[in-house]
């Protein structure tokens, strides 16, 4: 995917991120994430049936970065069980470590491939994705 | 002037524009402290021999140095700390929670930082306080008229910062000590921002409790200090047990060291606190009248030159300090934080431990620019050209 496009997608889902807009409903388990620097902050609900992940919300005020790989991962994740969800989150942190991984599985969020050559965005990168992990091991 | 010698990193062409959080230290701090550790590196009170004798009188003279940098009365009333936070802490913890009850009121601001409201917070839970917000004007600066309308009957101390970290502006010390005092009202001072940029003299102001941190005025981190009348601090139970005791055969027969000592046991950051002083020696040459006027002359030039960006918001403009709180429009804080990185500029981004602040500023996060006397207009220049771009967020992504 050419850098222009990866850019295009990026804006796209911090401008409009997907499932923006918590429902305080109790069949959705809830978990709340900030990063160290004090900053980066998202609440995200998370409803899970018979192992499929059925819904993921989020609110929160955050990065670009922070923001587009949340809603990028949300998108991607509904509908998976929760096996599968779990595995492409190890995938997309294998790949933010630069360690071996699937790529095919991974789709649009290998757009992310390249965020350590920038230190301060690896936390961001990681910040809601992990948080939607948090819930599955629950 | 020219400040490379003592601050070699802006050689590298770094711009460092986040003093609030610490500033550069310069090689003189350093070289006093290896002085120390490479000539005379022995435990202070301890020994009876030279080495240790010497760094007795290196400490004590630098707590001599800081009772005169804000005109203390007497040594005992300046103890070492590891900085603001514990000299809070220390005040808030080991003074106001055996002396307040239930219904007392303690005013504080919607810009203090995290270390002068999570106590405070706390004491609530657990002792029944009540804490308030004195109004912050339009500007978000501090109000005389806006605290006399606070102070009810309840009101027992009063805990703010002589400086703000996000806003900035200086706050009178001196006649909010004065109405305070005619209430009978403590008065707290968190001077973690004012100390190296505007004189302080407690006697002057009268304050009862004041904290500082070395690392924010050329200093080393992890030294702090507070200062407090002596028979406040005299009834301060915050003692950590250890070496500050005389004898100890039996819980019954503790017997406590003179003010300052029983305030700190264990061994001190000796090498820092010998190198606060000459931190506070360099600031004294430089000079406090021109630090203030040279940080306050160089923020408004740069806000001069943001104000005439169509892109830049800015929240602090009119007010008279050395901070500059601004965002680039549609631009998450941290993304021009980041995207400044690229041009070696240092800004510090997010809600800076200032988490109540987000509430009256009706936004959360902002771009802080904070000053000191070491940066230059052709710096500011340099943080105005890059923020001249319309596609700051897209070039900040990486990718
Ligand atoms: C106004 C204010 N108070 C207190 C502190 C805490 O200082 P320290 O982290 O050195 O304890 C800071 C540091 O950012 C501050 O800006």
């Amino acid at each position: 995917m050419d850098n222009e496009i990866k850019r295009e997608l990026i804006l796209e889902h911090f401008n409009n991120p997907v499932n923006k807009g918590l429902v305080d409903d109790p069949s959705y388990i809830k978990e709340s994430k900030s990063n160290a620097s004090c900053i980066d902050h998202f609440t995200i609900e998370l409803k899970l049936e018979d192992d499929i992940v059925k819904d993921i919300r989020f609110d929160g005020e955050a990065c670009a970065i922070a923001t587009s790989s949340l809603s990028i991962a949300i998108s991607k994740l509904i509908g998976k069980t929760k096996e599968e969800a779990i595995n492409i989150i190890d995938n997309y942190n294998k790949m933010i470590a630069h360690e071996e991984y699937d790529k095919d599985l991974l789709e649009e969020l290998n757009i992310y491939e390249d965020i350590s050559k920038q230190p301060a965005r690896v936390n961001c990168a990681l910040l809601g994705i992990n948080g939607i992990k948090d819930i599955l091991k629950k | 002037m020219d400040y490379v010698n003592e601050f070699p990193i802006l050689k590298t062409g770094l711009i460092y524009f986040d003093n609030g959080a610490t500033t550069l230290k310069p090689k003189r701090v350093l070289d006093k402290m290896n002085d120390y550790y490479l000539n005379y590196p022995s435990n202070a009170h301890r020994g009876d021999y030279t080495l240790s004798l010497k760094a007795s009188k290196e400490l004590e003279d630098s707590r001599t140095c800081v009772k005169d940098f804000i005109n203390a009365k007497s040594n005992k009333e300046i103890v070492f700390t590891s900085g603001s936070t514990e000299s809070m802490n220390m005040a808030i913890y080991g003074y106001f929670y055996h002396n307040l009850n239930k219904y007392d009121e303690v005013l504080i601001t919607k810009a203090e930082h995290a270390s002068n409201i999570v106590p405070w917070f706390d004491l609530e839970n657990k002792l029944g306080i009540k804490v308030k917000y004195i109004p912050l004007n339009d500007d978000y600066t501090f109000s005389i008229d806006n605290l006399k309308e606070s102070i009810t009957n309840n009101t027992k101390v009063v805990s703010i910062a002589e400086i703000t970290n996000v806003i900035g502006d200086t706050r009178d010390i001196k006649e909010i000590t004065r109405l305070c005092h005619e209430k009978g009202i403590k008065v707290l001072v968190d001077a973690a921002q004012s100390a190296g940029h505007i004189k302080i003299d407690v006697q002057d102001t009268d304050v009862d409790f004041l904290a500082i941190s070395a690392h924010k005025m050329l200093g080393p981190t992890g030294v702090g200090v507070l200062y407090g009348k002596e028979e406040l601090l005299n009834e301060i139970d915050y003692k950590k047990g250890g070496g500050t005791t005389i004898s100890f055969d039996s819980p019954k027969e503790i017997e406590y060291k003179e003010l300052p000592y029983k305030l700190e046991a264990g061994t001190q950051n000796i090498a820092g606190i010998i190198g606060f002083r000459e931190a506070i020696n360099y600031v004294n040459e430089i000079g406090l009248d021109y630090i203030e006027k040279y940080t306050h002359d160089l923020k408004k030039y740069l806000v001069e030159k943001l104000s005439k960006l169509d892109n830049i918001i800015l929240y602090n403009e009119n007010v008279s300090g050395s901070t500059v709180a601004f965002n680039v429009k549609d631009v998450f804080a941290q993304d021009t934080a980041i995207y400044l990185d690229k041009f070696n500029i240092c800004v510090r981004s997010g809600d800076h431990c200032d988490k109540k602040l987000g509430d009256e500023l009706k936004i959360k996060n902002t771009v802080r620019v904070s000053l000191y006397f070491y940066n230059t207009k052709e710096e500011c220049d340099k943080l105005v050209v890059a923020l001249n771009n319309d596609k700051i967020l897209e070039e900040s992504l990486g990718v």
